[in-house]
Order: structure tokens, then sequence, then C-alpha cells
């Protein structure tokens, strides 16, 4: 908790929203206590046998259920099934009653209307002739027998929706088969939209039939789904190489490069994507992740060798977790923070080359920076980081991320008070700052803050929280008698 | 077994039954014993229609999960594969084909069941490995709409609302269509149809086309809908992206919950006998089964979280009560009777011991420090405030690597809350997210933009204000204990999309047609001619009964909210709801983010 209690409940009953915290807290807690103690006290008496009771394994599952059952019978020998099984049954009345099926009626039996009159519920299926309901949800019953060979575009369409096998081959001249694409689009229906299009791909010119995509987008989408499914990539890159499809495409070559494991590939086949039509910002993206990667790629062979070769003592003393290929670019920031500080802006691992090149803004940087050396404990260089010189030659602390953050991610590195206290002195706003100085023991700040704040009934409240007889405790002594004096 | 499907309004069980029937017939036409190989992922969703009793009883001796390699060993005569149409599955079967030794005897015979249906893609692809002619049945089993509770239905079909916003590929809505015609066959034809959305009217449109071209398939059976109700997920981007506050909400935002089930962290649910403490503590999570079946669980599953602690204190003092009624039983009779309670009185205990477990493991995030700054973001932006410029707290969790998620459903909440970023505002996130988990994000990010998630604002128009308020969307005045409005799903935001029904159902949409048009896609109404002797005369004082089909996705506290308004005195109507998939924020944006892994082979 980095902000005090006190703190917290006022800003929540000074601000329009809801706490979502339990109206009461005690209650609350007393509450689900209560329960909880019932819960348990009942044990006690009753005979604890939740297993019959809840009729679930350990894992969860409830006996019987399929997932069980899969685990069952593919891991134990049917014969030990059959006792588990039996025993469940002995055990629980409930369990043993699997409800015999007695249902008379299916969807299919529905539809070709053989159901007499079942209610159920307030539903009454009444019986009024022997007819079909609705036999388009029949389940196709030799369907290869009736076939035809001159059922139109529409028909053939709706034949191919129920599942039945229907020859394409009938449709010959471009008008036919477009027609034909056009009513599968119509039907909305994925299986047969794919079925229709690996029938184009296959009867027509790849010119012809990437300028009817062209104008038929929906029909486009699916092929290209189609295409990266089955890993046709060849055809997917000739199809996204005319530049008059979306934006999204251009994306979906960028993202073939995921698919290359080795480095070296990657990064040719990035620098390939940089020249695709992007817009001017996604370009820019792009041409940042190809830099960066040739960036890793040059850092990773040189520091590897200094590892190895257990030149460089930052690398023998901290040894590298993994590498930084295909790191994001603040992981990459951090970890030049770490071991190529002190590198001149010229060398490509330096971090102020990285700043420069990636445009990386201020505020990310110094937070970057800071938690890199703040994990080193180098706190000469977390105070180099805040200090600014004016021209006069007065030196000044500025940061740009608010020193409340700083402390927070000082304190997060445990920096020893000493350090911490420089940093909480210097935040601006005096409620946040008594509060963070209060929460990490920094007594000075907290003192003076309250001396400039003439605040004895505080000061004075403060001195139990100090050691007694400690050089704090004489400070606050000596402030409250020069306050009297005042 | 299925008696949580049966207490609704409209009787489930009936669509479940119809389910379980089509099973057995499939299976009894691969005569002799079987062995079902199953895509791992049907398995949740089948468990809601049958139980391994069922399959036992059709001879199913042996089931396996669908791995490369051979087949395990089983002397079984049918070797079933229950998949979903997918070429990545196609080629395992293909190779346990394939690896199946020859020379065995006797052979076994190969069987598929498509589900939800067959493919033509996927048996042309077994056909080009050679393997298609190994299989003597080859059929689809149509599990469009599961019943996951009495009032709730849904598709389960995972990627619906990428495939319709990013790829259109409209198939999802096709079965969405098929669904509603099963429905309609069962619980007769729903006169009324209204919609809001692109993807709404296509199903609208598709219902109607299938009913007219099947003419016959006049249904007289009396209809049980009153109106069906289409939305679209794009109409409201914005409520799944906010963190859901009610209790069944909030376990499925942390723990995510499964097809019913949610996987729990096992040491809350320790057994604590005296004289073995500390011993076998389980390792596995521990899994437990969420629906109205649970008598405490369908009171407390809707309720703001914040109100669950005392419904839980409540029933452990009655529970306690009853306990102790034994001192008070004397005769004989009076001591039976007891014992006759003893097992419901168990099972009562056991819940409450669960729940009250369950609501401390949320308590401790809840009352976290992090989950209190990430929700008072949340609504600063759906009430309005500074949606317009750089928001300090996400980029402060952006600078501490927050999980990118969590980055996502605020960034994407700030957006549709301003009708769009400043284009300044969004390069200013893209940028920060980028460089920080990666460039390769920005495939995501572009997927986030096409679905309309994340964009610049156009025009420099902001509509969101005037939506707020037409529509009430933000009430200061919450009562988390006792509500009076559905504002309290989510601690004083009220569900754009069930506010829509709510609306719809009094005074009628054409009291909002300003706000309808600046939401996304047309708005429609369709009648559905009933035959005389089949048009409902309403009782008084009976409730109609609306269906509201929601097409990319709903959310349980959407669901909460529309059973509030259920179960409101005068409310007049009674929701039952329907979906392609459940969803949460987490989840939605997880199907919406590019898979980075490069493909397993």
């Amino acid at each position: 908790m980095s902000r005090a209690r006190a703190d917290e409940e006022e800003y929540w009953h000074s601000s329009k929203f809801r706490a979502f915290t339990f109206d009461d807290e005690d209650d609350e807690l007393s509450q689900l206590k209560e329960s909880k103690q019932a819960v348990n006290s009942l044990r006690d008496i009753v005979d604890d046998d939740d297993d019959d009771l809840e009729r679930v394994s350990w894992s969860g599952e409830p006996v019987g259920s399929i997932s069980w059952s899969i685990k069952e019978t593919s891991s134990s020998s049917a014969s030990s099934l059959e006792g588990r099984d039996s025993s469940l049954q002995k055990g629980s009345s409930s369990y043993a009653a699997f409800p015999k099926q007695v249902s008379s009626y299916s969807l299919s039996s529905l539809f070709k209307g053989e159901i007499p009159n079942i209610q159920c519920g307030q539903m009454a299926l009444s019986d009024t002739g022997v007819k079909n309901y609705a036999p388009e949800l029949r389940r196709p019953k030799a369907e290869y027998k009736d076939y035809s060979n001159d059922w139109s575009p529409k028909d053939t369409v709706r034949r191919m929706q129920r599942g039945k096998v229907c020859s394409l081959e009938r449709f010959r001249s471009l008008q036919d088969k477009l027609v034909l694409l056009d009513e599968a689009v119509a039907g909305h229906d994925g299986n047969v939209i794919t079925a229709v299009l690996i029938f184009l791909k296959r009867t027509l010119r790849r010119e012809i039939l990437f300028r009817e995509l062209e104008v038929r987008q929906v029909a486009l989408c699916h092929l290209i789904h189609f295409l990266k499914e089955t890993g046709e990539q060849k055809l997917l890159l000739d199809l996204l190489r005319p530049c008059f499809f979306s934006l999204s495409l251009q994306l979906s070559q960028y993202r073939e490069h995921l698919n290359i494991q080795d480095v070296e590939k990657r990064r040719e086949f990035l620098k390939g994507c940089i020249g695709l039509p992007f817009s001017a910002e996604d370009t820019s993206h792009i041409q940042d992740h190809y830099t960066l990667l040739e960036r890793q790629i040059i850092i990773e062979t040189n520091d590897r060798h200094l590892e190895t070769s257990g030149q460089s003592e930052i690398f023998r003393k901290y040894p590298r977790k993994a590498s930084i290929l295909n790191m994001p670019l603040v992981t990459t920031l951090f970890y030049s923070c770490f071991y190529h500080y002190t590198e001149a802006e010229g060398t490509f691992s330096s971090p102020t080359n990285l700043k420069k090149t990636f445009k990386i803004p201020d505020k990310q940087y110094v937070l970057t920076a800071l938690a890199a050396r703040a994990k080193l404990r180098a706190w000469d260089d977390v105070d180099a980081l805040f200090t600014t010189k004016s021209w006069l030659g007065y030196t000044k602390k500025k940061a740009p991320i608010g020193f409340h953050r700083v402390v927070e991610i000082l304190q997060r590195n445990n920096a020893p008070v000493q350090v911490l206290q420089e940093y909480v002195r210097l935040v601006e706003d005096v409620e946040t700052r008594l509060s963070l100085a209060t929460k990490y023991k920094c007594h000075d700040v907290v003192i003076e803050t309250y001396k400039d704040l003439k605040d004895r009934i505080q000061l004075t409240a403060y001195k139990c929280k100090v050691e007694r007889g400690s050089a704090e405790e004489e400070k606050i002594n000596s402030i409250l008698n020069n306050m009297v004096r005042n | 077994m299925a008696a949580h499907l049966s207490s609704g309004r409209v009787n489930l069980t009936a669509l479940r039954e119809a389910g379980r029937r089509e099973l057995r017939e499939f299976l009894d036409k691969c005569a002799g014993s079987k062995a079902i190989v199953w895509d791992e992922y049907l398995t949740g969703p089948f468990g809601l229609i049958a139980q391994y009793s069922l399959l036992k009883e059709h001879e199913v001796e042996k089931m396996f999960t669908l791995k490369p390699g051979r087949l395990p060993q089983a002397d079984v005569k049918n070797i079933i594969f229950f998949v979903r149409p997918k070429l990545e599955l196609m080629d395992i079967i293909t190779d346990n084909v394939l690896r199946e030794d020859r020379g065995r005897s006797p052979q076994r015979d190969f069987h598929i069941l498509f589900v939800p249906r067959r493919s033509l893609l996927c048996e042309q692809w077994l056909k080009e490995q050679g393997v298609l002619g190994s299989f003597i049945h080859r059929e689809q089993y149509s599990l469009d709409l599961i019943p996951f509770d009495g009032d709730l239905l849904s598709m389960e079909s995972e990627s619906a609302f990428k495939e319709c916003y990013l790829e259109s590929d409209q198939t999802s809505l096709y079965h969405a269509a098929k669904g509603l015609m099963t429905l309609q066959a069962l619980y007769g034809t729903i006169p009324q149809i209204f919609g809001k959305g692109e993807c709404a009217r296509h199903v609208a449109n598709m219902m109607i086309r299938m009913k007219r071209e099947f003419p016959g398939s006049q249904n007289s059976i009396f209809p049980v809908f009153d109106t069906l109700l289409l939305l679209d997920r794009n109409v409201d981007l914005l409520t799944p992206l906010a963190t859901q506050l009610t209790y069944e909400g909030l376990i499925d935002e942390i723990y995510g919950i499964q097809n019913t089930y949610v996987k729990l962290p096992p040491e809350k649910f320790a057994p604590k006998k005296q004289g073995e403490g500390g011993k076998d503590l389980p390792t596995e999570p521990k899994k437990l089964q969420l629906n109205s079946a649970e008598e405490l669980y369908a009171e407390i599953r809707d309720k703001n979280f914040n109100a669950v602690g005392s419904v839980l204190s409540k029933k452990a003092k009655i529970i306690s009560a009853a306990f102790e009624e034994r001192h008070h039983a004397k005769t004989v009779g009076e001591i039976k009777q007891f014992v006759s309670q003893l097992p419901h009185m168990q099972a009562a205990r056991s819940s409450l011991a669960n729940h009250t477990s369950i609501a401390e493991l949320i308590k401790d995030i809840t009352t976290s420090e992090d989950f209190f700054d990430n929700l008072t973001v949340e609504q600063e932006f759906m009430s309005g405030i500074d949606t317009d410029k750089v928001n300090n707290y996400i980029e402060d969790c952006i600078a501490q690597k927050h999980p990118l998620i969590k980055i996502l459903r605020l960034v994407c909440l700030q957006s549709v809350c301003n009708s769009g970023l400043k284009q300044k505002v969004l390069d200013h996130y893209k940028r920060e997210i980028l460089q920080t988990y990666g460039y390769e994000h920005i495939l995501t990010l572009n997927n986030l933009e096409k679905a309309g998630l994340l964009k610049p604002q156009t025009g420099g128009r902001n509509n969101y204000p005037t939506i707020r308020k037409t529509l009430r969307l933000w009430m200061d005045d919450v009562n988390e204990q006792n509500p009076n409005d559905i504002s309290y799903v989510y601690s004083g935001y009220a569900p754009l999309s069930v506010r829509l029904a709510q609306l719809l159902a009094r005074p009628g949409w054409r009291s909002i047609e300003e706000v309808l048009k600046m939401l996304p896609g047309p708005h429609f109404e369709e009648r559905q001619q009933l035959p005389t002797g089949l048009q409902k005369k309403r009782q008084h004082g009976e409730n109609r009964v609306t269906l509201v089909f929601f097409l990319g996705g709903v959310t349980y506290a959407e669901i909460a909210a529309l059973r509030f308004l259920s179960q409101m005195e005068d409310g007049g109507t009674e929701y039952v709801i329907a979906t392609t998939k459940l969803i949460n924020g987490t989840s939605w944006m997880k199907s919406l983010m590019e898979k980075l892994e490069p493909a397993p082979f």
C-alpha cells in the first residue's frame, strides 16, 4: 500500500465515485468470518463425507462427466473402472439415478412429425398431422443418390449448405462461376464460400480470379483466410502484391516475420517490409522494429563475447538471464542502462544512442534508467539523473516523472533510508510528502515538514514514532521549544 | 440431473433432450463396441448435453483425447472422432489413421462426427491426404445452441466476434440462424423480431429466408417466445471492457468460468479436520460447477459483490439454527424428521462453505489497491471525465509493464467513452505500447482498430455524452444491496445493451430514435405470421417472454441485469438469453489479439 489508509478514505468520501469496498468494512469482515465459523463448527456435527455429497472427484470433475471419463478410461484398465463405477453407485443413491433415457423425440424425429403429444413445461407439441415441420433441419439421408446435373447456382449453394455433395464442374463460363460465388456469399456460410473459392481457384486464371475478388471483399477475405490456413504462402503473397488491397493485408505480410526463427533472416524480412505501402505512422513503427532488431543483433554478438571471455566485471557479477534478441524496446533500453550505462553516445549499445535513435521520451528514459541504476545500487548515477545545471552554474533537482514516482521505484529496489529521504524531501505536494515520509520512516523529512507547517500537535504526536533518546527525538524537542518561544 | 434447465420460464430440457437423442442415434449407427477420440475443446460443451453414462449405454467403452501418433490399444470395433471442422485437427486424424496397424485383427472401423457440421474443406483435405475412404460414417452433429442454465443458451463459438468483424466471415451467424430455427421448431415461431446492428440484420434475413425457402415448414406449435431481440456486440463495445462487479461476473473476471465450471486455487478448500492439519494439502485446483441447480448460488450469483457477504452470513445463521434443532428432537418421529432433512442440510452447508471460500478469495482482490485504482479510472471514463487526454494511471501501468490485456481494456474503454481518441492521444498510447511490449503488437492494435474498439475521433464529435444521458448509462445513486436499477451490476454503469432491451419493452424504441442512429448498424422490426389459432391471447398479468440474442458475446453482468429485469414486479417481461459465446473483457481481448507464438508445426 503506497497510499495511506486515511488518505484513501478521504479520497473516497470526497469523490463522487463509490469505493468498491464493503460498505462497512468491519461488519463485512465479521460477516464472512461468521459464515466461515458456522461452516467450520458444523463440520463437527455432521458426518463429513463430502465426496458422497458432491459427487465430484477432487479435481472437481463431476464423477461421470465426459472429461472425467476420458481420464478414467484412458488411464486405467477397464476392470478398475468397473470397480470404481459400482462403488460409486453404491455410495450415493442420487448418483446411481442416472436418468433413464425416457425421451421419446429428437430434433430429426420432430421434423418428421413423429411425435405424439408431448407435454414439456409450457410447450405442447400438438400432433396436427404427419408433415414436415422444418425439413431444412432434417438430417440428410441417402443424399448421394438424388444426384442431378441441372441445379441452378442457388440450388447448388443451398444443397451444399445442407452438406450434400454437388458437382461444380458444370459451371463453365466465368459468368456462371461468378453467379455461383455471389450466391454462396449471400448465404453467409463460410464452408460453402470456401468450397466455391477452391473451385474457382482451380479453374480460373489467377489474374482473373484476383480481378473479380477485388470487387468481392467478403470472398476475398475467405480466400486469404483459406490460404493462410493451408499455408499457401506463395499465392497469398501474390495476392498481396498488387497494392489495391487494404492496410491489414500489408500487415498480414509483416506478420510472417513471426514465423521466421533465424534472426538474420528475420531482420532481412523486416527490411523488406519497410517498403510496403503502410500508413506513415505504421511505417515508422516497422522501420523502428527493423532498426531495433539490427541493433540487438550487434549488441548480442558483442556481449555474448564479453560474457564468455570473462573480461567484463559487470557480466561476471550479473550474468545475463536471457538473450536480448527480439525483446521490446524498453527492455532493451533497460538492458543497455544496466550493462552499458557509461558508454559514449557513439556506440550502438549506449543508452543515449538508443534514446536518440528511437526518440524515446524523457519520461520513459528516466524511468527506465532509474530502475536499472537503482537495481545496481548506483546511487550516484541516480543522483546525476535528476541534477540539472542552470547557465549560471547553479544545480537544481528536476524529475520529469515526479519525485513521488522516483521514491516508489527506489523503495522497490530497497534503497537505504538516507537515499530515499533525499528524494522524499523533493516531493512537492506536502500531503504526499508527509505520507511517503511516514511510510518509509524518513523521520527528518517528517519533522521538517511539520516544522514548516507549524503543526505542534502532529509534531508532538510523532515523537512516539521515533526512538527514545535518538537524535530525532532531540530535534523534535528543540523545535517544540523554539515554537513556544516564538 | 438437469433440473436447473427446467426451472425457468421456458423449459430448456426439451432442447437438451433433442440433442441427446440425436447423439444416441448416431452412436447406434456404428454397431458394436466403440472408442471415442475427442477434440478436447468439445468435451466441455458436450458435458452440458450428456454424461458418460449415456455414451456407455451405447457401447462406448473407451475415450481418448485427440493427439498425434498412434491410437491407443483398445479392443473395440469402432473408433469415432468427435471433432470441430478444423484443418489442423484433420492433420492429427490423418496421422492417427495412417499409423493404424493394418495387420491387426479384427480391424477397427473409423468414423467422424463433425461438430457443429461437416465441412467440405475438411473432407477435401482428408481426401488429399488419402484417408477419406477410411471413414465409414462421416456425419455432423449440429450443436448450435447449448443450454447452460434455465434461461441461458450459448453456442460457445470462441471466435465468432473476430470472424464477423475482422475476417468478414459470417459463418457463425449462419449457425446462429440455424440454432434459432431449431429453437423455433421446438418452441414455436417467434412472432416479433427486433434487431440492432449489421449482424442482427443478417441473422434476421437468414431466418426469414430459411423459412420462406421451405414452404410447408409451417409450425403448429403454440409460441413460447413473444419476441426475439437480436443485438450486435459492436452496438455496445463498452460493456465488456468494464470490470463486472456481480458475484458471478467477478468469479469469471478473476478465475474464468468454462462451460459452467470454474477452477479455483485449492488452498482455501483444504478439508480442515482436527488432528490432521497440514497433511495432504491438495495441489490440484478445485473445480466447481456453477449453475442454478445450487440454491445458494442461484440466490447470490447476480448480486453486486458488496451484497454477497450479508447473504452468506444470514444463511450461516439459518443453517446453524437448523442443525441446532437436533437438540430439540425428542420423540422418534422428530428425530426421524431431522434425519430425513440431513442430506439437504449437508448440501446447504457444503455449498455455503464453498461460497464463503470463494468470496474470501475474491475479496482479497477487490480490496487490493490496484483493483481500486483500475476501477476508479474505469468509472471516470464511463461517467465522462477526462476521456480526451492521456491518462496518468494508464501511463503508469505501461511503465510498470502491467499485463498488456489490462492496458488494452483501459485504452479501448477510454476510446469508446470518447467516441474515439484524439489523434495525438491515440498515437501516444500506441507508441508507448509498442515500445514497451514489442512492435509486433502493431498487429493486435490494428485488429482493435478494425473492430472499432480503438480509433481516432472523426469529425471531432463525441457522441458518448448524448448516448450516456439519453440512455441513463451512468447513475450516481446506485444501491448495491437492494438495487432498483440495472446499474448495480457495474456499481454505477448501466450496460448499454441491456438498456436497449429494457427500453424496447417499455416504452419502445421510438422514444430513442436519435440515439439509435448514433449507434452502429441498422435497427429494424420484422413480424412472422402465425396461423390463426396460434395467436396468443394474453392472460391478464401474464408476462411476455423475450429472447435476447447477443451476437458476438455476452458478459455475466449483462445476464445478471436481464435477470434483474425479469424479476421486477411490474416489469412485464421475462428474458431468456442466447449468445455466440459467454465472454469477459479479458477473454474477449484475447480472442482479438494476434497469436504471437509461431505455429507449432
